[in-house]
């Protein structure tokens, strides 16, 4: 997927493309909203993240401007948690809202929420074996057959599908799947990949248990 | 200031002042006016008196005639038949032709008598027991060629034209308490009337919530205009330094937050870089440490909002079904990471009066408390129903771990958290924020454990619009 990032915390902006370019996804960046602007007359975004606080104007201010012209989802970035913040953001047109700081699982999920409300255009679909694989759909498709995956079981395979052959290890998953809020435990990870192996047996996707380091999901 | 606070109550208000000055003006006219018409109707009784006798005696005296040397008199009865217009009064009469009396009383002496003829003298004097006005006429008669001087005195006891005074200033007087009272009633109402515009000035301020700072446009008479302009001033100035301070709190709540929001994004990042388990371990507190202090600030700022919305309450009329399934929504991406599944069962419409932020934010405290505590892969169910005719209630029911019976009262109480919150990050201000609105709104918090420690109900009490 391809983002327009807009936050003038050059820090900040960089440590969420680094966590976003780990998942495969594309990020832009720009610093003030003249930049934004730019971005957006050469480019075209599957969703925009938007700070509301930037040194050349109100991103609110901004919202409300390019609501009339662009269709582009809209997640707002802020800093501030009154109470009525939200509800003026919504109100202008952003689709979700996220207060920093934030927890990166929490913003997938909320992108994700984000999109599946707009509707995908062309859903990108991955083939596992003999299974095709549509994460942004949240399905698994075999032999004509549609089966829908929980929330936790369609994230941990993404990241499989996306590591093909790698080992992972079970606190690498823990970490991309869970928020930090929650203690969960290694264990959970086996619950899943053991559900996984399940639905995906049939399709000649293996995952492997390389004792002691993690899993590995291989397929023909 | 200081002189209307300490006067006797009376004279605190300046509505009751006006109708004190305004009855005491009519009492001196009330006064003033009887007083007036009494000595004028007297007046004039008496001189409707003299009038008629001063006829009386020029009739008596046209009477006279000469015959022969003698002077005779043929008292004419409308002479008297004048007289009995006043009242019952004794009429008395003398005619004296030189010092002799011709005819009537002989010791009726008037005080003084005409010197020339033609001449009347009017006088009062005592006679016979009573006060009696005496009118004298002189008149001289040709009796054997020689010029007689005739005396012609009526008189008249004053009793009737007393009566008719009395009589008289009593009417006055009741006619000018009538008036009195009409003028304090008047006056009572005028004061009303004129003060009504400083009343409802003072009312259209008293209305306005302590938040609402805009300033005041209406019609004032000109007295008030300066009070005006300046408890306008004041409400600018207000609004202006409460403006400064939010703007201030937004900037820096931005300037804490996005730091801190940095440092929680490299931490993250590093999560997934680095391998030891130790190094993890640290990255991890580091990430809830930034989650702990964000969330205690964000909640902090919440209440202070709540405990401001909720002094100046707004009442707009609300939908319950439709604020719920705002709030289940926001809440959704959230309960789906940890496959939670929230269902929604509401009536609608249903109907309540308070501020739509407030209450959002009241259930969105709930339902995320319940998400927070509830394990994975579980349900929660929020119900809208009726309770009764006149209460609504939202009920947020989950299969996570619930309440200890034991410190269910404590709960809404700040900063504190259940006593089986393990390591879940929270600030303790969660329900204390719910509970504050639902006061506010007239409503209540109820906290219970239905089903023997499993699974946390929580319902949400309001009274329908």
């Amino acid at each position: 997927m391809r983002f327009l990032l807009v936050e003038d915390n050059i820090e900040l902006g960089e440590a969420v493309i680094a966590r976003l370019s780990l998942d495969g996804h594309a990020v832009d960046h720009a610093k003030t909203l003249a930049e934004a602007d730019e971005w957006l007359s050469v480019a075209d975004y599957d969703l925009m993240l938007l700070d509301v606080m930037l040194p050349d104007g109100d991103g609110r201010e901004f919202l409300r401007r390019t609501r009339t012209t662009e269709r582009l989802p809209v997640i707002v970035l802020t800093a501030r948690s009154q109470v009525s913040d939200r509800v003026d953001t919504l109100d202008l047109g952003a689709d979700d809202y996220i207060t920093k700081p934030f927890d990166f699982s929490e913003l997938e999920a909320r992108c994700r929420a984000v999109l599946r409300r707009r509707g995908t255009p062309t859903p990108a679909l991955i083939p596992l074996g003999e299974a095709l694989f549509d994460p942004s759909g949240g399905t698994l498709s075999h032999q004509g057959e549609t089966k829908p995956l929980r929330n936790r079981e369609l994230r941990l395979l993404e990241v499989f599908a996306r590591n093909k052959g790698q080992i992972l290890s079970k606190s690498q998953l823990l970490d991309r799947l869970f928020s930090q809020d929650a203690e969960v435990s290694e264990n959970a990870i086996e619950v899943y990949v053991g559900r996984l192996r399940k639905k995906l047996l049939a399709a000649g996707v293996e995952i492997e248990t390389v004792r002691g380091v993690g899993y590995r999901m291989t397929w023909a | 200031m200081s002189d209307t606070a300490t006067g006797p109550f009376w004279w605190r208000s300046i509505g009751q002042r006006l109708t004190i000055l305004l009855a005491g003006i009519a009492a001196v006219l009330a006064i003033l006016s009887w007083w007036m018409v009494t000595s004028f109707a007297r007046e004039a009784a008496e001189r409707t008196q003299d009038n008629v006798l001063v006829a009386s005696a020029t009739t008596i005296a046209e009477a006279l005639r000469s015959e022969q040397g003698d002077i005779l008199l043929e008292l004419p009865y409308s002479a008297f038949a004048m007289l009995d217009a006043i009242g019952e009064d004794r009429v008395f009469y003398r005619v004296a032709a030189d010092g002799e009396t011709l005819t009537g009383y002989d010791d009726l002496m008037p005080s003084g008598t005409p010197d020339r003829p033609g001449d009347i003298r009017v006088g009062t004097i005592s006679y016979r027991g009573d006060l009696v006005r005496t009118v004298t006429v002189r008149r001289t008669v040709l009796a054997n060629q020689q010029p007689v001087p005739v005396l012609v005195t009526v008189a008249q006891t004053r009793t009737g034209v007393e009566a008719i005074g009395t009589g008289l200033s009593q009417t006055a007087a009741v006619l000018s308490v009538a008036l009195f009272i009409l003028a304090v009633g008047l006056g009572a109402f005028a004061a009303g009337n004129a003060l009504k515009p400083l009343n409802s000035f003072a009312q259209a301020v008293t209305r306005r919530g302590p938040s609402d700072l805009r300033p005041l446009r209406r019609k004032v008479p000109d007295e008030l205009s300066p009070l005006l302009v300046a408890l306008n001033r004041l409400m600018e100035r207000l609004g202006q330094s409460i403006r400064r301070s939010e703007e201030f709190i937004a900037e820096a709540a931005h300037r804490v937050r996005t730091p801190l929001a940095t440092v929680r994004v490299q931490a993250e990042l590093a999560l997934h870089t680095v391998e030891k388990d130790e190094e993890k371990q640290m990255l991890r507190r580091i990430i809830r440490a930034v989650d702990e202090s964000s969330r205690s600030a964000s909640q902090l700022l919440d209440h202070a909002t709540v405990s401001f919305r909720a002094d100046a309450l707004a009442r707009d009329n609300i939908d319950l079904a439709d604020l719920a399934s705002r709030v289940t929504d926001g809440l959704a991406p959230t309960a789906d990471m940890k496959d939670i599944s929230v269902r929604l069962n509401v009536v609608a419409p249903a109907t309540v009066q308070g501020d739509a932020i407030l209450l959002e934010s009241a259930l969105r405290n709930v339902l995320d408390n319940s998400v927070k505590y509830s394990p994975a892969e579980t349900e929660i169910n929020v119900t809208l129903a009726a309770l009764d005719k006149k209460t609504w209630q939202i009920t947020v029911r989950d299969q996570g771990r619930g309440f200890a019976a034991d410190s269910i009262p404590a709960l809404t109480e700040r900063f504190k958290r259940g006593g089986n919150v393990d390591q879940i990050v929270g600030s303790g201000l969660g329900l204390t924020i719910a509970e504050d609105v639902l006061k506010a709104h007239g409503g209540r918090l109820e906290l219970s454990t239905p089903n023997e420690g499993i699974g946390a109900c929580v319902s949400l009490i309001l009274p329908a619009a």
